[in-house]
C-alpha cells in the first residue's frame, strides 16, 4: 500500500489531521490498532472546555480553548450540546481562589458571569444549597464519538482511507527517511507494508512508544483520569466546582446521563487501564459536596482513560502540567519525514490538527490552505444510535417498523440500526459485537450488555459474520471490556444486574468454562 | 401494628425460589403448618436444570462426570461448603421428594443417576448438569449420540439462532441442521417471547400448524429441537403428541429468562402449593421476624406495608442472594436484608470483585453470605448460632459459588431438607 502521508492513530487529533489533510487535497491513509478513539479521546469527560478551567494554571490554554470552542461550535454543532456550564463554590472552598477567578478570566479572555446562589440553586436544582459563589461560563458537552466518526466519514468523502485493527509493528528506513510502516491486521493476521512520504505519529499516550519505534525519544508521562456515568441526568448545565482542579471536580451532562470525574493518577502500563474502586469513592465523595444527590445516585458504568502528558521542562504535578499540546518534527534526531502530534486536550483537537497538518504541507511543497476552521463538518454517520435515546420504549414501539424489534432494550437500539453498523464495514474487515458496542449505545444501559450481548451474537451469527466458536469468543470479550466499567460501581441495584448477568453466562451458559 | 390479625404457625418460609418452594413442600409432608411469603419474580429466572455439583476446584475448570463424587470432593476440601453439612442420602432423598411433587403435577424429570448430563445451551455451549426436564432429555442424548437432527428457531425471537448454536457445537454435533420458520399467527408479534409462544402452543391449533410447517423437513433426521416452548400447563401431553405427530424424538433448548422452563416450575410451584395446606403469600414482603421471650417468632408482613403477623416456632430464609433480596450491598458492605443476620464477607469493596470477569478463580463476593452449623442455623463470627429456630437455606449461604460450581439447586433442595428436618427434631 502507498499513500502521500500516513496519520498512525484515529483519535479526535489523528481524525482531525485526516480531516484537515483530506479537504487540502493531501492523499492521506488513516490506521488504527483498534478502532476510533480507543485511548484518551474515547475515555473523557465529553467536554467542550469554555477555558474556565485554565485561567488560573495555564491562561494561554484557557483562551486557546475559549477561541477552539466557539469555532467547533460553529463547524460542528451536531456533536456538541450546548448546555453552557457554572462554576461553582461550596462553604469552606477558599475565598481567596473564588474572588480572583472573574479577574482572571477576563485576564485569559474567557467570558464568565457572576450570579447568586439563589440563581445558581434555580437552574440546577440539585447543587449543594452550601453554594457560596457561582459563575456562568460558556461550557457545552460534546460527543467525541460523533467527532471523530464524522471526521473520518468527511475525510473518506474527500478521498483519505481509514483502515482500522491495523496494528503498526514498525518502521522501514533509509539513512534519514522512513520508507514504510510494517503493520499487521489483527482480525486477518495479514502483514503488509504501507509506503508514505510523510508519516505521523498522533497515537496519543501511545506516542512515545511509536517514536521509539522511528528511532525518536519523546519523554512522557502517564495520568489516568476515572468517570463515572450516572443512570439519569442530574444536570442541565455542566458544573464545575470552583477552586484548584482536584478529583471529582466537574460534571457533565450529555443525553440521559451525567459524568462526574475525574481522578489524576500516574500509571505505567498503558494496555490495561481500569477504574479503580478506590478513585470512584474518591470522585464520589468530592462530587457529592457540590451535588449531594452523586451520593445516592445510581451509577451504570465507570471508565478510565489516559492523559498523554509530554514532559518538556521540570514539572512535578500532572495536574499542573500544561494542558497545551506537542507538536514535534524529530529533526534534530536525523528523521526528515516523521512527525509526532500528542498531548492537548479534545477541545483543541482541530488546532492540534492544523498545526500538524501545516508542518506536512510544507514540508510535501502543498500549498492549500486549512479549511477546517470555516467548513461545516457534514453530518455522514448514522450516529444517532451512538446518543442517548430520547424516544421512550413507548413510543418506539408505537412508532417503529414492523418488521423491526429492539435488539437492546435499555437503550432502544432496533435490529435495523445494529444492521446499518454491520453494514458499514467492508466484508474483509469481520467486526465483532464491540463493534457495534463503540458505535451504538448497546451494552450501556443498566443491564450492561446481558441481554443484548446474547441477542447481538445471535443475529451476527445469522448474518453469517460468525463461525464456529467465534460468537462466544466475541461475546467473552464484550462482557470483559463491560465488566472493566462495571466493577467499580457494583453495589445496590448494579450489584445485583452484575449478578443476574453472572448467573447467566456462567450459571447456564458456562461461559467461564468453555 | 399490634392491631394486625395474627395466625398461628409451626413454620414460616421467607421466599418462593426453589429453596423457599422445596421447604415448604418438604414442611407441609411432616404435618407442619405452614406459612410461605415471597415475591413472586425470580423463579423464572431459573432455566429449569437442577444440579448437584459439577466444577471443583473452580478455578482449575475441572468438570465432574460423577456429582457424588464431586459433591464428596468439595466436602472434603471445603469444610464451610453447604455440601459439607449434608450427605448423598439427603440430596437423594431432597431430589427425590421435591421430583414426586412436580411429577403429581405433570412435570417430570429425567437423569442418569450416577453421571451428570450435559445440554445444549442456547448459545451452543454445554451446560453440565444432573436432572433435566423430560422435554429437554432427547436432546440430552441426541447431542451424545451426535444423531442427526433438525434444530429449528422462529423469525423475531431474539437471542435463539439455530444457525448459532449448530455452528458453535458443531465439532462435538455435526449431524445437527437448522431451519428457520414463522411461528403460526406471530406475525404482529415482534419480537416474540417464548413465554407468548408457550402459551400458544397450549392451543392444537397452533401446533397443528406447526407439524404442517415441520413436516416436509424431516427427511433423515431423529430429532427435532426447538427453544423451550412446548407449553407451560400440559407440557407433558404436547411433548407425547409431537413426537407422534412428526414422528421423530422431540427435545427442546433452555433459553434466558424470563424462561418456559422456569414459568413452569413457578405456575406449578405458586398453583400447588397450597394443596398441601402451605398458606402462600405471594408479592409479600416480610417487613419483621421478631424473636419472642416463648422462643416463637413474630413475623409480620404484606404487601407495602405489615398487613399481616404470623406467630411461628420456626422461621425458614430462602431469600436468595443480590438479585433475590435476601443480601443487599451498599457501598461499603453487604448485609442480610430480613433479620440483619452476621454475613461472612471479604474485608472490602476492593475485593468484592477480581479484575478480570472471567478469573477462573471466581469472584470472592460470590461465596459472601450467611454461615450456618450443621442444621444450617445461621452462626456468628464466633461460631454460637443467632437464633434457635431460625435457618437459613439456599443460594444466601456463605462458602459455595454455585454459578461455577454448577450446584445452586442442589444446595437449595439439600439445606432446604436438612433445615426443615432438624426443626421437626427440635419439636
Amino acid at each position: 500500500m502507498q499513500t502521500q502521508v500516513l496519520i498512525i492513530g484515529a483519535g479526535a487529533t489523528g481524525t482531525g489531521i485526516f480531516r484537515d489533510l483530506a479537504l487540502r487535497g493531501v492523499e492521506c491513509m488513516l490506521i488504527e490498532q483498534r478502532d476510533v478513539n480507543a485511548g484518551a479521546s474515547g475515555g473523557n469527560h465529553g467536554l467542550l472546555h469554555s477555558g474556565a478551567r485554565y485561567v488560573t494554571t495555564d491562561p494561554h490554554s484557557a483562551n486557546e480553548c475559549k477561541v477552539e470552542g466557539d469555532i467547533i461550535k460553529e463547524f460542528a454543532p451536531h456533536c456538541i450540546e450546548n448546555t453552557g456550564g457554572l462554576f461553582v463554590a461550596v462553604k469552606g472552598d477558599d475565598e481567596a481562589y473564588v474572588k480572583q477567578f472573574p479577574i482572571n478570566c477576563e485576564k485569559a479572555g474567557v467570558p464568565c458571569r457572576e450570579i447568586s446562589p439563589e440563581e445558581a440553586l434555580k437552574l440546577e436544582p440539585n447543587l449543594n444549597p452550601d453554594v457560596i459563589a457561582a459563575y456562568e461560563v460558556e461550557d457545552a458537552s460534546i460527543d467525541p464519538f460523533k467527532l471523530s466518526l464524522e471526521n473520518v466519514a468527511d475525510a473518506e468523502a474527500h478521498g483519505g482511507v481509514y483502515k482500522r485493527y491495523m496494528k503498526l509493528l514498525g518502521f522501514s528506513k533509509d539513512g534519514d527517511t522512513i520508507t514504510g510502516a510494517r503493520v499487521v491486521n489483527t482480525r486477518t493476521g495479514k502483514k503488509s507494508v504501507i509506503e508514505a512520504d510523510q508519516f505521523i505519529n498522533a497515537t496519543g499516550a501511545w506516542a512515545a512508544n511509536v517514536a521509539e519505534m522511528a528511532g525518536a525519544n519523546i519523554r512522557m508521562t502517564y495520568a489516568k483520569g476515572s468517570l463515572l456515568v450516572t443512570l439519569s441526568r442530574l444536570n442541565h448545565r455542566v458544573i464545575n466546582r470552583l477552586r484548584p482542579p482536584g478529583d471529582g471536580d466537574i460534571l457533565v451532562p450529555g443525553g440521559t446521563v451525567s459524568i462526574l470525574g475525574t481522578t489524576s493518577v500516574r500509571v505505567e502500563d498503558l494496555d490495561n487501564v481500569a477504574p479503580s474502586i478506590e478513585e470512584i469513592n474518591r470522585n464520589i465523595d468530592q462530587g457529592a459536596q457540590m451535588v449531594p444527590a452523586l451520593d445516592t445516585c445510581r451509577y451504570v458504568r465507570a471508565y478510565a482513560g489516559v492523559r498523554p502528558l509530554v514532559q518538556l521542562g521540570e514539572s512535578s504535578s500532572d495536574r499542573a502540567a500544561s494542558r497545551g499540546y506537542a507538536l514535534i518534527d524529530h529533526e534534530s534526531e536525523s528523521l526528515d519525514n516523521f512527525i509526532t502530534i500528542t498531548g492537548g486536550k479534545l477541545t483543541t483537537y482541530r488546532l492540534m490538527a492544523e498545526r500538524c497538518a501545516d508542518l506536512v504541507c510544507n514540508r510535501l511543497k502543498v500549498d492549500a490552505p486549512c479549511l477546517t476552521r470555516g467548513t461545516v463538518l457534514p453530518d455522514y454517520v448514522q450516529t444517532e444510535w451512538a446518543e442517548p435515546s430520547i424516544l421512550t420504549k413507548r413510543e418506539w414501539m408505537r412508532r417503529h417498523n414492523s418488521d423491526d424489534h429492539l435488539l437492546c432494550e435499555c437503550e432502544i437500539v432496533p435490529k435495523s440500526a445494529v444492521d446499518a453498523i454491520l453494514d458499514s464495514f467492508g466484508p474483509d474487515e469481520k467486526p465483532r459485537i464491540q463493534a457495534v458496542g463503540l458505535r451504538s449505545r448497546v451494552g450501556k444501559g443498566s443491564c450492561q450488555g446481558a441481554f443484548c450481548g446474547a441477542r447481538i451474537a445471535a443475529h451476527m451469527y445469522d448474518r453469517d459474520l460468525f463461525e464456529g466458536r467465534d460468537g462466544v469468543d466475541s461475546l467473552r470479550e464484550f462482557l470483559s471490556k463491560r465488566w472493566k466499567g462495571q466493577r467499580p460501581i457494583l453495589w445496590d441495584a448494579q450489584f445485583n444486574q452484575a449478578e443476574l448477568k453472572e448467573a447467566l453466562y456462567f450459571g447456564l451458559l458456562n461461559l467461564e468454562m468453555d | 401494628m399490634s392491631n394486625l390479625p395474627v395466625t398461628e404457625r409451626d413454620l414460616f418460609v421467607v421466599g418462593t425460589g426453589i429453596a423457599g418452594m422445596s421447604a415448604a413442600v418438604y414442611a407441609a409432608k411432616r404435618g407442619l403448618s405452614v406459612s410461605q411469603a415471597g415475591s413472586t419474580g425470580e423463579i423464572v429466572f431459573s432455566s429449569g436444570l437442577f444440579d448437584i455439583m459439577a466444577v471443583h476446584p473452580v478455578e482449575e475448570k475441572k468438570l465432574w462426570e460423577n456429582p457424588w463424587e464431586a459433591m464428596a470432593a468439595v466436602a472434603a476440601d471445603m469444610p464451610n461448603h453447604p455440601y459439607a453439612h449434608v450427605s448423598r442420602e439427603d440430596v437423594e432423598k431432597a431430589y427425590g421428594e421435591l421430583f414426586d411433587f412436580l411429577s403429581e403435577f405433570g412435570l417430570e424429570y429425567r437423569m442418569e443417576k450416577e453421571a451428570n448430563s450435559k445440554v445444549l445451551t442456547p448459545i451452543g455451549t454445554e451446560k453440565t448438569t444432573w436432572a433435566v426436564p423430560v422435554t429437554m432429555w432427547a436432546g440430552v442424548e441426541a447431542l451424545k449420540n451426535n444423531a442427526p437432527a433438525l434444530l429449528i428457531d422462529f423469525e423475531g425471537l431474539r437471542e435463539f439462532s439455530a444457525k448459532q448454536v449448530a455452528t458453535t457445537i458443531g465439532d462435538k454435533w455435526s449431524n445437527l441442521k437448522t431451519m428457520r420458520l414463522e411461528f403460526p399467527d406471530s406475525a404482529s408479534m415482534k419480537p416474540i417471547l417464548t413465554g407468548i409462544m408457550a402459551q400458544s402452543m397450549e392451543l392444537k391449533e397452533t401446533r397443528d400448524k406447526l407439524y404442517a410447517l415441520i413436516k416436509p423437513h424431516l427427511n433423515g433426521v431423529e430429532a427435532v429441537g426447538v427453544p423451550a416452548i412446548l407449553g407451560i400447563y400440559t407440557t407433558d401431553e404436547i411433548l407425547e403428541e409431537m413426537e407422534k405427530e412428526l414422528g421423530v424424538k422431540v427435545f427442546e433448548l433452555p433459553t434466558l429468562p424470563a424462561s418456559v422452563p422456569g414459568m413452569r416450575l413457578k405456575s406449578l410451584f405458586e398453583g400447588r402449593i397450597g394443596t398441601l395446606g402451605v398458606d402462600l403469600k405471594l408479592q409479600h414482603k416480610v417487613f419483621s421476624i421478631t424473636p419472642l421471650n416463648d422462643g416463637r417468632y413474630e413475623v409480620t408482613f404484606g404487601v407495602q406495608a405489615p398487613t399481616e403477623k404470623v406467630v411461628a416456632k420456626g422461621v425458614v430464609l430462602a431469600t436468595g442472594r443480590f438479585l433475590g433480596g435476601g443480601l443487599f450491598a451498599d457501598r461499603h458492605h453487604i448485609v442480610e436484608t430480613v433479620m440483619g443476620l452476621p454475613v461472612s464477607q471479604p474485608a472490602d469493596r476492593e475485593e468484592w470483585h477480581r479484575t478480570d470477569l472471567l478469573d477462573p478463580r471466581g469472584h470472592k463476593v460470590s461465596s459472601a453470605g450467611v454461615e450456618v452449623d450443621s442444621s444450617f442455623r445461621p452462626i456468628d463470627e464466633n461460631g454460637k448460632v443467632v437464633h434457635e429456630r431460625v435457618f437459613a437455606v439456599g443460594s444466601l449461604l456463605a462458602h459455595q459459588d454455585w454459578m461455577r460450581m454448577k450446584c445452586g439447586t442442589g444446595i437449595a433442595v439439600a439445606s432446604s431438607l436438612r433445615a426443615v428436618e432438624a426443626f421437626v427434631a427440635q419439636q
